[in-house]
């Protein structure tokens, strides 16, 4: 972030997209586990409505900073706050914030029906309303016949829906979902990730969405807010985080990428054989990001002007269908490549990108 | 799978064990209780008469209805000392866990004659625990009803069970997922809401073979009452093994034996059944 003045744009900014209005606020928050630092000074703002992922590897400390939210956890240092008010300093169960749990945490002696009709009771709902409230919820799910089951006759997909009902049956102001979908199998996983975003859209909760799985990420979220480490590594949209990486770690960890390490020198970035101007950053060592998508087979199509054009060798070609993947080398430097399919490939080729594709990243 | 020959081989061992040492036995005391003694010799005569005295003479049904009175109380006192126990060791020992799980099983490791010798110096006229009180001032004379009394009994069962309520009982609270209880707080509810509307519910099963042990065991104790209790405080098991022993009577003792059998068998059958509802869910 100290390179403000460089191409990288100031995506690291917490804070979300305009309109709406902040709903939870993470002020410089920090924990550690024994002497292992899990979250190290983590500011994050998300906004109403919004529906922000928690983007990382595990023991990113991704579940941590939901935990901490949910009140699971106490931050050793930092404070939380939402809408307006301090949150970290009240118990679990004062908090207007519901959370789905990566194994559902359904309660095993209660039926579907009175699972999610819990939250209602404990908080001292009107007995009249609950029933009410409990069928529209399951309706929503399509989970109404199922009421009278218990959990464990349930299969997988059925028990998320549950699960999830009853986290929003109490109308939490954020809901936080922990990884839900990562017990499911791969159709059913995308099936339930499009009925997530939909409900999403409908009822217009704030969603705080953990996962590890970076398609999954992109395809739902308004934000990623991607964790390395215990620290922030970038907080931008899937678009932005995917065509501006800010870090070297974000290029590689959203989408598949090309790393080079060169150097700029008076304007132009200097990169093994590899030269293109340059002019956003002083003199000095520096990383490019460089998408296999971006890189041209030079005899397709029309070339932008100010191309870079090079030669390079094809090691590897793989098809899937309706693109090549190619691996090539060029002067020694390994470059991926993706090309429209175009049939087997040999030797040596003209290939070609464009400067303005090209990212400065932070190690 | 495996050949007959090779599960029969298998088999055979604990086949027999419990054909010698069970069935045969069983039988044995069934077909006692329908025979009697005549002139101090064992007639092998099938009659009724045994089952008749059982109902005729009040003392027996007396004894019976103490006995239960008596593994009630143990059991109920037993769950008063070990749920806390087991709770606070689950949920908020943390690291000392461990240790205390030992602490709770080392009794067990002691004979029990050790131990009921233990309450007696405790317990008794000249004990530890009327030295005490005299000490203090708070009692002139030794207080006699500590020993040989159906309180005393009651202690020493409660002392000697608690740890066999306390195991089925920790397990299964150390078996709810903790995430049920996050979901519960996360939901809205109180600590105390929580314990009533999860935990508690959850480890009903284990609460129930916990307290099934303590019952099915008070109820056949008979060396409690040997060593602590006195004549108000014989139990069932006291009888049965006088009939057996000095009064050689063993048509009715194996009579006594057979309803206590029956009465354990259905107690047993009953909360296994209660038991697999509360947890087959």
């Amino acid at each position: 972030m100290s390179q403000a003045s460089s191409s990288v744009p100031p995506s690291s900014v917490a804070v979300p997209p305009a309109g709406g209005g902040i709903l939870l606020e993470v002020r410089n928050i920090a924990k550690r586990f024994g002497n292992r630092e899990v979250l190290k000074n983590i500011f994050l703002e998300i906004g109403a409505g919004e529906f922000l992922t928690l983007l990382g590897e595990s023991g990113s400390g991704k579940t941590t900073l939901l935990r901490l939210i949910a009140g699971f956890e106490q931050p050793a240092s930092g404070e939380i706050w939402m809408g307006g008010k301090r949150l970290d300093t009240l118990p679990a169960y004062r908090r207007r914030v519901n959370t789905v749990f990566q194994h559902y945490a359904l309660f095993p002696h209660l039926t579907v029906q009175e699972n999610v009709a819990y939250g209602l009771r404990v908080t001292g709902t009107a007995s009249a309303e609950i029933p009410s409230r409990v069928e529209e919820a399951l309706r929503m799910v399509k989970m109404l016949e199922y009421s009278a089951v218990r959990p464990s006759k349930l299969s997988g997909g059925q028990q998320q829906r549950v699960a999830l009902v009853r986290a929003l049956v109490n109308r939490p102001q954020l809901l936080l979902l922990d990884e839900p979908l990562s017990a499911l199998d791969a159709n059913l996983r995308k099936q339930m990730q499009g009925e997530l975003k939909a409900l999403q859209r409908e009822i217009g909760i704030t969603f705080l969405f953990v996962t590890h799985d970076q398609d999954e990420a992109m395809a739902l979220s308004d934000r990623i807010a991607l964790l390395r480490n215990g620290a922030l590594e970038q907080v931008a949209s899937p678009r932005e985080i995917y065509a501006c990486p800010a870090t070297s770690y974000a290029a590689q960890f959203i989408g598949q990428t090309n790393l080079l390490r060169g150097e700029i020198r008076d304007g132009v970035a200097v990169c093994g054989s590899l030269r293109w101007p340059f002019v956003t950053l002083p003199n000095g060592p520096a990383i490019f990001s460089l998408r296999p998508e971006a890189i041209r087979f030079s005899c397709d199509a029309a070339l932008p002007s100010g191309s870079v054009r090079f030669r390079a060798t094809i090691r590897e070609q793989v098809f899937s269908g309706s693109s090549e993947q190619l691996e090539i080398d060029c002067a020694g430097q390994s470059l991926r490549v993706r090309i429209p399919a175009r049939g087997v490939l040999f030797g040596e080729h003209e290939f070609a990108f464009s400067p303005v594709d090209v990212v400065a990243v932070r190690d | 799978m495996y050949s007959r020959a090779y599960k029969t081989i298998v088999s055979l061992p604990p086949l027999l064990w419990v054909g010698f040492f069970l069935l045969v036995p069983y039988a044995l005391m069934f077909a006692h209780s329908f025979w009697l003694v005549r002139d101090g010799f064992l007639v092998h005569e099938w009659n009724l008469r045994n089952y008749a005295k059982l109902f005729q003479n009040p003392v027996y049904l007396d004894v019976l209805l103490r006995t239960m009175r008596i593994a009630a109380s143990v059991t109920f006192l037993s769950l008063l000392l070990a749920y806390p126990l087991a709770y606070f060791m689950s949920f908020h020992a943390g690291v000392r866990k461990e240790l205390l799980y030992q602490l709770v099983i080392v009794p067990l490791w002691v004979s029990y004659l050790v131990r009921g010798y233990a309450w007696k110096t405790i317990l008794g006229s000249d004990g530890v625990l009327n030295g005490f009180l005299q000490y203090l001032h708070i009692t002139k004379e030794p207080v006699g009803f500590f020993l040989y009394s159906p309180f005393a009994v009651v202690l020493m069962l409660t002392h000697i069970y608690t740890p066999f309520i306390f195991l089925p009982l920790y397990a299964s609270l150390e078996h709810i997922p903790r995430n049920l209880i996050e979901a519960s707080q996360d939901l809205g509810a109180s600590p105390r809401k929580t314990f009533f509307r999860v935990i508690l519910p959850l480890s009903l099963p284990g609460l129930l073979a916990g307290a099934t042990f303590a019952f099915v065991l008070t109820l056949g104790d008979f060396l409690g009452p040997l060593l602590v209790g006195g004549p108000s405080s014989i139990m069932i098991a006291n009888i049965v093994q006088s009939l057996f022993g000095t009064a050689y009577d063993w048509p009715l003792g194996a009579t006594i034996s057979m309803c206590i059998l029956l009465l354990t068998v259905s107690l047993l059958f009953f909360t296994e059944r209660l038991e697999k509802r509360w947890s087959n869910r």
